[in-house]
């Protein structure tokens, strides 16, 4: 499904601030890849790069979806191919309510591929159904786009926009994050009820605990802008034990 | 070219009041002698220009204005259709229509509604109506600016609202000053007087709309009355083409506890200037002013907002947004004044700008001049880009960056569409929005810049 290839990544405009030196994964149709790694080792880049954010510039490597560079595509192209990432800070869009975008969103993803619009009625029964299965508010998706949204509202807002838009491959960035433990169980149990053999997801996460709820096929441990060590499940709770000391050291003395 | 001289302004202007004061043997003397002083005060002032010193025009060029030439004749040939397809309609309201500045009872639709007088003022002044002769021309006019002078020394007809005490009115009661598709280029001073009663409450709809193609000068005052504990909630939606002028005036004079609430929509003309003040003349009145702008080309677009607290525990509340592109110009000039006597006054002012080119300049400056010391104020302006991190949220679930942008835009809009609440009004703001964005887009090169 997703091959990254010895991916480099710098910020525009700021000379050697190099990220991501060197990124090698492969995820295939229906896995699930947790990644972990301490703060400002360059997983928010990783997610973003993938999905085409402009403040960032790939120098080197390559990144292929079915077999094919995904590089050159704007990010309304990569989401038209099935591409998700939900943001660690999803951004506040006054003026602008959850299910207009979200019909505008779907729209254009079916004018894209020249399949039929979905008609407002059942647009209007498909997000009423996802509205309640990701427990958020009906009333806050009557108002602007997370403006004014708590932290936990925002997450589950994008766990409700993942659910409508069945993404094909879903990056998933510090969802957990912030999350009382209900709402943890309903991202949890999203993730699982959407897993499926056509589908995989890049789950960011820090905290072992969502890793209980979604069972990763394999979970990789980025240091600096680098992957260290790739595992199985284990490797989470390992991490957690030990936490990331020994990789830094090992990454210090390799830079 | 050269700047005109308020001499040679005021030529421009003289031959047609001097025949206006010649054909009008029976317009009563009180009007001669209002008229008489608008003029004086006009003759004086003249057109007003960028001099220092001169902080009420000072970011505005009127050069376009001063270098034309405009015919005068009140009354022009316009269809009902052409109205409803060019503003706002609902058979429902009562709807008075003034087509360049000549009240029309043919294209007026009204409904003999209890409790509301809606007609022509021409006929309000000659037959002596309500308090007409104390109130015309007595909040705007006689001596203080340049263009509602000169609008006061022309006054002959216009519209005339009178709401009886205890009226309460539902359906919103509209007034269109229309002006005709016609090739000449020509100058109406269209007013408006509305004498609201003690505990009435009325929606107001004025709607200013240009069916010509060429240059037309406008200069409409309004001025409203609001009486004890009287409720009107306003709107005005100001829509003319760009090669036009629009001067406008409203004043609005306040009583006690009562609540004016006014909403604009502002995107015509080359030049437009709306200039509003509301008077806050006895303890718990309050206002609130607010507005929505966009300007594209070469516009310039002034709002210049003004409250006066006169009076104890009175409340305003200014709040505009400016949508700007092209090379266009915008200004929001808020004012608040707080007198001596008038303790426990709260004043807010916010105005929001988003600017979409780099050629587009705003000129945002809130004032507060406050005499008394138990004040709640409180202001702010803004202008800013479209948000690149915005942009990208929205691209990345599959909307294209223009379709993102026109959301964006479309956001930034929505608080203040959503005040026009009448079905018909709501309707024609946001379908004027929604052709009006891809215009903005079109002449813009800022956005995803931070
Ligand atoms: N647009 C940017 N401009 C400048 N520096 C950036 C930018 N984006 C990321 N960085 C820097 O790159 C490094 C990696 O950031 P990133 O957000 O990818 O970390 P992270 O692993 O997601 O951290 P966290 O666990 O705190 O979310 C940090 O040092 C960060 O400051
Ligand atoms: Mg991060």
């Amino acid at each position: 499904m997703l091959e990254i290839n010895n991916l480099h990544a710098s910020v525009v405009d700021i000379e050697n601030s190099e990220i991501l030196k060197g990124i090698n994964l492969k995820v295939g149709k229906g896995e699930v890849h947790a990644i972990m790694g301490p703060n400002g080792s360059g997983k928010s880049t990783l997610a973003n790069v993938l999905m085409g954010r402009p403040d960032y510039l790939v120098t080197d490597g390559d990144v292929t979806l079915e077999g094919e560079s995904i590089l050159e595509l704007r990010p309304d192209q990569r989401a038209h191919l099935g591409m998700f990432l939900a943001f660690q800070y999803p951004a506040e869009i006054p003026g602008v309510r959850p299910w207009q975008f979200l019909k505008a969103a779907l729209d254009s993803k079916a004018e894209s591929r020249g399949e039929d619009k979905m008609s407002v009625r059942n647009f209007s029964k498909l997000f009423d159904e996802k509205v309640e299965a990701v427990g958020i508010n009906p009333n806050l998706v009557k108002r602007s786009l997370n403006e004014g949204f708590s932290g936990g509202e925002k997450k589950r807002n994008e766990m409700l926009q993942l659910e409508v838009l069945q993404p094909a491959l879903a990056i998933l960035d510090e969802t957990d994050s912030g999350l009382d433990v209900d709402a943890l169980r309903i991202v949890a149990e999203g993730v699982n009820s959407m897993r499926s053999p056509e589908r995989s997801f890049i789950v960011v996460t820090h905290y072992q605990r969502l890793l209980n709820y979604i069972t990763p096929d394999v979970v990789h441990i980025l240091v600096k802008g680098k992957i260290v060590k790739t595992g199985g499940a284990d490797l989470a709770l390992e991490v957690e034990k030990d936490g990331y000391q020994e990789y830094l050291e090992a990454a210090g003395a390799n830079a | 070219m050269t700047l005109a001289t308020p001499a040679a302004a005021v030529e421009k202007f003289s031959g047609a009041y001097e025949s206006l004061v010649a054909g009008n043997s029976d317009v009563p003397e009180w009007l001669k002698a209002v008229r008489q002083q608008g003029w004086a005060t006009f003759s004086e002032l003249g057109l007003p220009t960028k001099r220092r010193g001169n902080e009420l025009w000072k970011y505005t060029n009127l050069q376009p204005l001063a270098a034309a030439d405009f015919a005068y004749s009140i009354g022009g040939s316009v269809t009902v259709d052409q109205i409803k397809a060019a503003g706002p309609w609902d058979d429902a309201w009562n709807t008075v229509v003034v087509v360049d500045g000549k009240f029309s009872a043919e294209l007026s639709n009204l409904h003999d509604t209890v409790g509301l007088d809606a007609g022509s003022l021409a006929e309000a002044i000659s037959s002596g109506k309500g308090d007409i002769e104390s109130q015309l021309a007595s909040l705007a006019g006689r001596e203080e600016y340049a263009f509602t002078a000169l609008s006061t020394a022309f006054i002959e007809d216009g519209a005339y609202l009178a709401i009886a005490d205890g009226t309460e009115l539902e359906q919103p009661i509209q007034v269109v000053f229309v002006t005709s598709d016609d090739p000449e280029s020509r100058a109406s001073y269209p007013r408006l007087v509305v004498d609201a009663g003690a505990n009435t409450s009325i929606v107001l709809i004025e709607t200013y709309l240009n069916l010509s193609e060429s240059s037309q000068f406008s200069a409409p005052v309004a001025e409203l009355f609001a009486g004890d504990k009287s409720t009107i909630r306003h709107y005005r939606v100001q829509i003319e083409n760009e090669n036009s002028f629009h001067l406008g005036t409203t004043r609005v004079r306040q009583l006690g506890d009562t609540n004016f609430t006014s909403t604009t929509f502002a995107v015509g003309a080359s030049i437009a200037r709306n200039d509003v003040h509301t008077l806050l003349d006895a303890p718990g009145a309050s206002c609130t002013l607010h507005g929505l702008y966009m300007t594209s080309g070469s516009q310039q677009q002034d709002q210049e907002i003004s409250t006066t607290h006169a009076k104890p525990g009175c409340t305003s509340n200014q709040f505009y947004k400016g949508i700007l592109s092209g090379k266009s110009h915008a200004v929001f000039s808020g004012k608040v004044v707080v007198m001596r006597d008038a303790q426990k006054s709260d004043a807010t002012q916010k105005d929001l700008n988003l600017l979409l080119s780099r050629g587009a300049e705003i000129d945002a400056k809130p004032s507060l001049e406050i005499y008394a010391d138990d004040v709640v104020a409180a202001h702010g302006a803004t202008a800013g880009h479209v948000d690149k991190d915005t942009l990208f949220y929205l691209q990345s679930r599959g909307v294209d960056e223009e379709a993102a942008k026109a959301i964006l835009v479309r956001g930034f809009a929505e608080e203040m569409l959503n005040e026009f609440e009448p079905k018909a009004l709501n309707d024609f703001v946001e379908r004027i929005t929604d052709e009006r964005i891809p215009i903005l887009l079109e002449e813009s090169d800022t956005i995803g810049t931070a």
